[in-house]
């Protein structure tokens, strides 16, 4: 009799325990998951900044340098592409984000091979707006970096967190999965240095 | 006992990368705005500029600090300044109001680089393609020449004027190229800065501070207080009073509290000689 009173209160402040526990987790697993979403917002806002400077810089090469048209319109069509590839909350996962990785890698080097060729254009180079546009996109590039590795620096405190133990149980029974990651593409780790 | 084995592996690895970025020097204990760790100021020309800056944040809030380093040790000038930004927190929380005036002294082997990293909150007010036009218009002309201290004093008055909101950036490159040069640019201000002394020194007996301060832009009071604070510094102290006090001597700054929490993106532009 006594015995299985024990037993109750044992099982009852263990009951306690794992839902305050759960709880807390929860309401962690809210802030963290918000985190994450935030940050990937900030990356596609960077990205989405290089996208927007593009037509302008189309429309200054385009003056100066009439024998680049094929690689403008290489540019043109990476653009169309990479901004065609968006993620949402819902379906970020390891898949998507190498997808939306792929189409702006391909618009990185389609913009590398127009600067390389703008090298023969000195006029283009003296070009007012041209300068102007490519301290832009040096900065952007820079952010692009920045914003990818605060991404994945908040996927892995949200990775880290959810491995913890007793963490790891309630992730399993909430149905929490693990965050994907940007992926360094060779060599990427660094921001493209982008040469006039 | 698989827990604490995931745990330890995942906190080394997550130790071991964080290791890997800390090339930079670490946040001084004694924190100041001028950081010259390699050596290319002279004294007075640290403390003026200590001066400058903390007169800055202690009127507008906007942290703007200087970092000279003898090597960036492989790493590139914008990551560079990037990564003394978010470690060191220049700027105030919230608000992300920090600058890195980032400097590396050419040598017999390598170039010279400068690099201005702007915090989130100041990348509207500055933007890269005006960070350009700063570095390579106020700072490498005289980087060239060996001018260390005028270059970087000079830039940061120009930063000042468009982090304050003095002027914005248009009207900077406008005044730059129909004017042909920082010089140019500051003839009007000198004009007024010299006339703004003769209408003060007339009515010095009826005036106060506190109305030519308002009539005044800031970065005129600034070169006012640096000239004016020795001779009749007593009227002064009203005007700073939010600084928390800094007209004592010219080794002990007051009016620093550290930096605190600002934040950086990758933002602004640099440049080579």
């Amino acid at each position: 009799m006594k015995k299985s009173v024990i037993i109750l209160i044992i099982i009852a402040l263990l009951a306690i325990w794992g839902i305050s526990k759960s709880v807390g987790f929860k309401n962690n697993m809210v802030t963290m998951d918000e985190d994450v979403n935030g940050q990937w917002a900030q990356v596609e806002n960077v990205y989405q900044r290089r996208a927007d400077l593009i037509p302008n810089l189309v429309n200054t090469v385009k003056g100066y340098a009439e024998h680049e048209k094929e690689t403008l319109t290489g540019v043109i069509e990476a653009r169309a592409k990479a901004t065609s590839v968006n993620i949402t909350p819902d379906n970020m996962n390891a898949a998507s984000i190498k997808q939306f990785q792929a189409a702006q890698d391909g618009l990185s080097s389609a913009l590398s091979r127009l600067m390389v060729s703008v090298e023969r254009y000195p006029e283009l180079k003296a070009n007012q707006n041209f300068m102007n546009l490519q301290a832009q996109l040096e900065g952007t590039e820079n952010r692009i970096t920045v914003e990818r590795k605060k991404f994945n620096e908040s996927a892995k405190q949200y990775n880290i967190y959810i491995k913890k133990f007793p963490n790891s149980i309630f992730a399993g029974f909430f149905d929490y999965e693990k965050k994907a990651y940007f992926e360094a593409t060779k060599g990427s780790e660094k921001a493209p240095e982008v040469k006039f | 006992m698989r827990y604490f084995k995931q745990l330890l592996l995942i906190l080394t690895l997550a130790l071991s990368s964080f290791s890997q970025a800390q090339d930079i020097p670490a946040r001084p204990k004694q924190q100041v705005l001028v950081n010259d760790f390699a050596n290319v100021l002279t004294k007075s020309e640290a403390n003026a500029l200590e001066r400058k800056l903390l007169d800055f944040y202690a009127n507008t809030g906007n942290q703007i600090t200087l970092v000279t380093v003898k090597s960036l040790k492989g790493s590139d000038a914008s990551s560079f300044a990037y990564e003394i930004g978010e470690k060191w927190q220049v700027g105030k929380k919230g608000f992300d109001n920090g600058i890195v005036i980032l400097f590396k002294p050419k040598t017999s082997e390598s170039r010279g680089q400068v690099f201005i990293a702007t915090g989130y909150g100041l990348e509207g007010a500055i933007p890269d393609a005006t960070a350009k036009e700063i570095v390579s218009n106020e700072m490498i002309p005289y980087f060239k020449q060996g001018q260390i201290y005028e270059g970087i004093n000079q830039a940061s008055s120009v930063l000042m004027g468009l982090a304050k909101g003095e002027f914005n950036h248009q009207q900077y490159a406008k005044q730059y190229s129909s004017k042909g040069g920082s010089l140019g640019f500051l003839i009007p201000l000198f004009i007024i800065l010299i006339f703004s002394f003769i209408g003060r020194s007339r009515s010095r007996g009826h005036q106060t501070m506190g109305s030519t301060g308002s009539s005044l832009p800031f970065w005129m009071l600034l070169g006012l207080m640096g000239s004016s604070s020795r001779s009749h510094g007593s009227s002064f102290n009203d005007f700073s009073s939010g600084s928390g006090g800094f007209g004592g001597g010219g080794s002990s700054f007051g009016g620093f509290g550290g930096f605190g929490g600002g934040s950086f993106g990758g933002g602004g532009a640099g440049g080579s000689w």
